[in-house]
């Protein structure tokens, strides 16, 4: 059993995704009940689904003196940064602490993916890139984290992590490990992926794409809707925030199961629950909120809703919110991590949308519209391909001891 | 502090050249060796996984296997970290051709075997491992960032942790970019305390804008360093072949990491 850890300080935190720009954005459209998801216009080729995109991108250029890093997921990546007054707090920690004392931790799936896919689809005659996206950094999963630390000018140790729907979750562990041990001061940890043909077609290929807006939870659940997002939080030890929001814990474990489907008593995802409540030193009855991983997909629901059902009280609250923003691949850990901040800041607890006819093997936990409650301590899960799950621990400054 | 020290338990590699971590010693003191069949054996993976398994899980199973042999631990126990700087290029160079021309064909096999952590999946599954299991990446410095990432995590956690850093060779349009010619494969076992099959302790020091200095290999051939971005682990594996000295590695692309390697008693 892990040992507890001494919580961080999440100084500053945002997200960007279907729902909307900023912490604001996504307030609203939980509070509203509003779903982001809208029928798939962005494949070269028609394929019949929903999917959670983000609007303007088209339209939002990188600044002149980034432009090497030109791609559909830096440009989201870029968008994010700049809400909530993230570019601000970053700055304000690399001046404090100095640029190489700052890590740069960031989950992406498929990266920029989009702009090699581009690349194949415009080949020079001679069977080569077209010249203008012979830009060897964007071609590989590292290009998010390269372009972030640019754009943020960070030097210090500066890591991609991609275990597809669990990378933007499991930076938070890696972060708190690096303060631990002290190479670092601060972390920025986050995440970003974007709508890509890989994807769509991809999980459409796997038979695992509803036709219809996701429905997680519902008895009549078909598939996932793919959506994009960025998000990013700034970790910090507590004592130089001491009223933020605070990381209490995580918990990463590997199913040893299969490569596309979890383990049928949810092995992996239990082992995370177990490992984030006792690094976060709390019982599961002091869990007032679970963002759930929630896909929509038949077998994910099915184990996620029995784990739910038989670790925790009905007091403990759950939902997913991928109904609102679509699955979001590798940026779901951070998406989700900052809804269940605001879930913490404001009382508010998202109702699963989606879920009109629950699925009988879902019990009492489940928050399936909107409740107004204090959320002291709440969780989210992200599992992914491969059978790597994590779970996050967070909590309010001033929850009861 | 800036400073990590772990213990080296096990080493695996696996190059056209280089058959395993004998081989390598065998090539610093001028032997020739016997280059090893093109694909690597990954024994680890029962036989109906092997067949179906792709380039990137054959090579990143075979040197962790090979590693997790030599350290005598339990590998169903390690956590685990795969670095690997562009995954599986074949399967990407594969994907990005059908969906240029006829993306409803794209094979579900494939598509769940281009995930980055399809090697952690394959290992964890075939040893029956719910460790920790990590997929990282950082550009050309993927292995000193993976080196970094694992030890801390055998020093934060106090537990042994398997490294493995592992890129196959380009393919199609995709090798103009990743400029990965031939592939490279290692793996190590390290641990925060000293064992019975410890090969040395490994002194990691961050040098803050001091990548200028990168080590090379000065004993083994440059083509070698230079065929893959995976093999910038080879400086660093030949002063394991050798017993003890320092080196330097990029930990990302503007941040330098010294190793010095010492013997323990």
């Amino acid at each position: 059993m892990p040992q507890p850890i001494s919580p961080l300080a999440i100084s500053a935190f945002t997200a960007t995704s279907a729902v909307g720009r900023g912490l604001e954005g996504h307030r609203q459209a939980l509070q509203d009940a509003r779903s982001g998801l809208r029928a798939n216009d962005f494949s070269q080729v028609a394929l019949a689904c929903w999917v959670g995109r983000v609007e303007g991108l088209e339209e939002a250029p990188l600044p002149v003196a980034l432009a090497a890093w030109e791609c559909r997921n830096n440009r989201l990546a870029w968008l994010g940064l700049n809400q909530d007054g993230f570019l601000d707090a970053v700055r304000s920690v690399r001046e404090r602490y100095g640029a190489s004392r700052v890590a740069l931790l960031l989950g992406t799936s498929t990266a920029s993916i989009g702009a090699t896919e581009e690349a194949y689809r415009r080949l020079d005659p001679d069977g080569g890139f077209p010249q203008d996206m012979l830009r060897r950094p964007i071609h590989t999963p590292h290009s998010l984290a390269g372009f972030v630390a640019e754009a943020l000018a960070l030097e210090g140790p500066c890591l991609t992590v991609s275990t597809a729907c669990s990378s933007s979750a499991k930076v938070f562990a890696s972060a708190e490990r690096m303060i631990r041990l002290g190479l670092v001061d601060a972390a920025v940890v986050g995440g970003v992926d974007t709508l890509c043909e890989s994807v769509l077609f991809g999980f459409n290929a796997l038979e695992l794409v509803s036709r219809a807006p996701c429905r997680p939870f519902d008895r009549a659940r078909d598939g996932i809707s793919i959506g994009e997002a960025a998000g990013f939080a700034l970790l910090e030890r507590v004592d130089a925030a001491p009223r933020a929001l605070r990381l209490l814990g995580y918990g990463e474990a590997s199913d040893a199961h299969h490569m596309s489907t979890p383990h049928p008593e949810g092995l992996g995802a239990e082992i995370a629950l177990h490992d984030a409540l006792a690094r976060a030193g709390i019982e599961p009855a002091r869990v007032d909120y679970i963002n759930l991983h929630g896909t929509a997909s038949l077998k994910n629901d099915e184990v996620e809703a029995a784990l739910i059902a038989r670790a925790f009280p009905p007091s403990t609250r759950a939902s997913s919110t991928k109904g609102f923003t679509g699955h979001t691949l590798g940026a779901a850990g951070i998406l989700e991590a900052v809804i269940t901040l605001l879930a913490l800041d404001h009382g508010l607890v998202p109702g699963n949308l989606g879920g009109a006819d629950p699925d009988p093997a879902c019990g009492p936990q489940f928050a399936w519209h909107n409740e107004a409650r204090a959320v002291e301590v709440a969780l989210s899960n992200s599992f992914g391909f491969g059978g790597n799950n994590a779970c996050l621990a967070f909590a309010r400054a001033d929850r009861r001891a | 502090m800036s400073r990590l020290q772990v213990y080296v338990q096990g080493v695996g590699v696996w190059s056209p050249q280089l058959a395993d971590f004998a081989a390598l010693r065998g090539a610093l003191r001028g032997q020739d060796v016997a280059p090893p069949p093109a694909r690597p054996p990954a024994s680890r993976l029962p036989a109906n996984e092997r067949r179906r398994a792709p380039e990137s899980v054959l090579l990143a199973i075979e040197v962790a296997d090979q590693a997790v042999a030599m350290s005598g631990l339990d590998a169903s126990t390690l956590a685990c970290v795969f670095a690997s700087s562009h995954g599986d290029q074949p399967i990407m160079d594969y994907m990005c051709a059908v969906l240029a021309t006829a993306p409803a064909e794209l094979s579900p096999t494939r598509f769940h075997n281009s995930v980055h952590n399809a090697p952690a999946g394959y290992w964890t599954i075939a040893t029956g491992c719910h460790a920790p299991s990590n997929a990282v990446c950082a550009q050309q410095a993927s292995f000193g960032a993976g080196l970094l990432e694992a030890a801390i995590l055998a020093v934060a956690d106090a537990r042994p942790v398997l490294l493995v850093c592992s890129d196959t060779a380009g393919s199609g349009p995709l090798t103009e970019v990743t400029g990965c010619v031939a592939p490279f494969a290692c793996a190590l076992v390290l641990a925060p305390q000293p064992g019975a099959s410890t090969l040395g302790r490994l002194d990691l020091h961050l040098c803050p804008a001091s990548i200028a200095g990168a080590s090379s290999a000065a004993a083994l051939p440059a083509t070698w360093m230079a065929s893959s971005p995976s093999a910038s682990a080879l400086p660093l594996l030949a002063l394991l072949a050798q017993g003890t000295g320092r080196c330097r590695l990029m930990a990302t692309g503007s941040l330098g990491m010294e190793v010095q390697l010492e013997e323990c008693a």
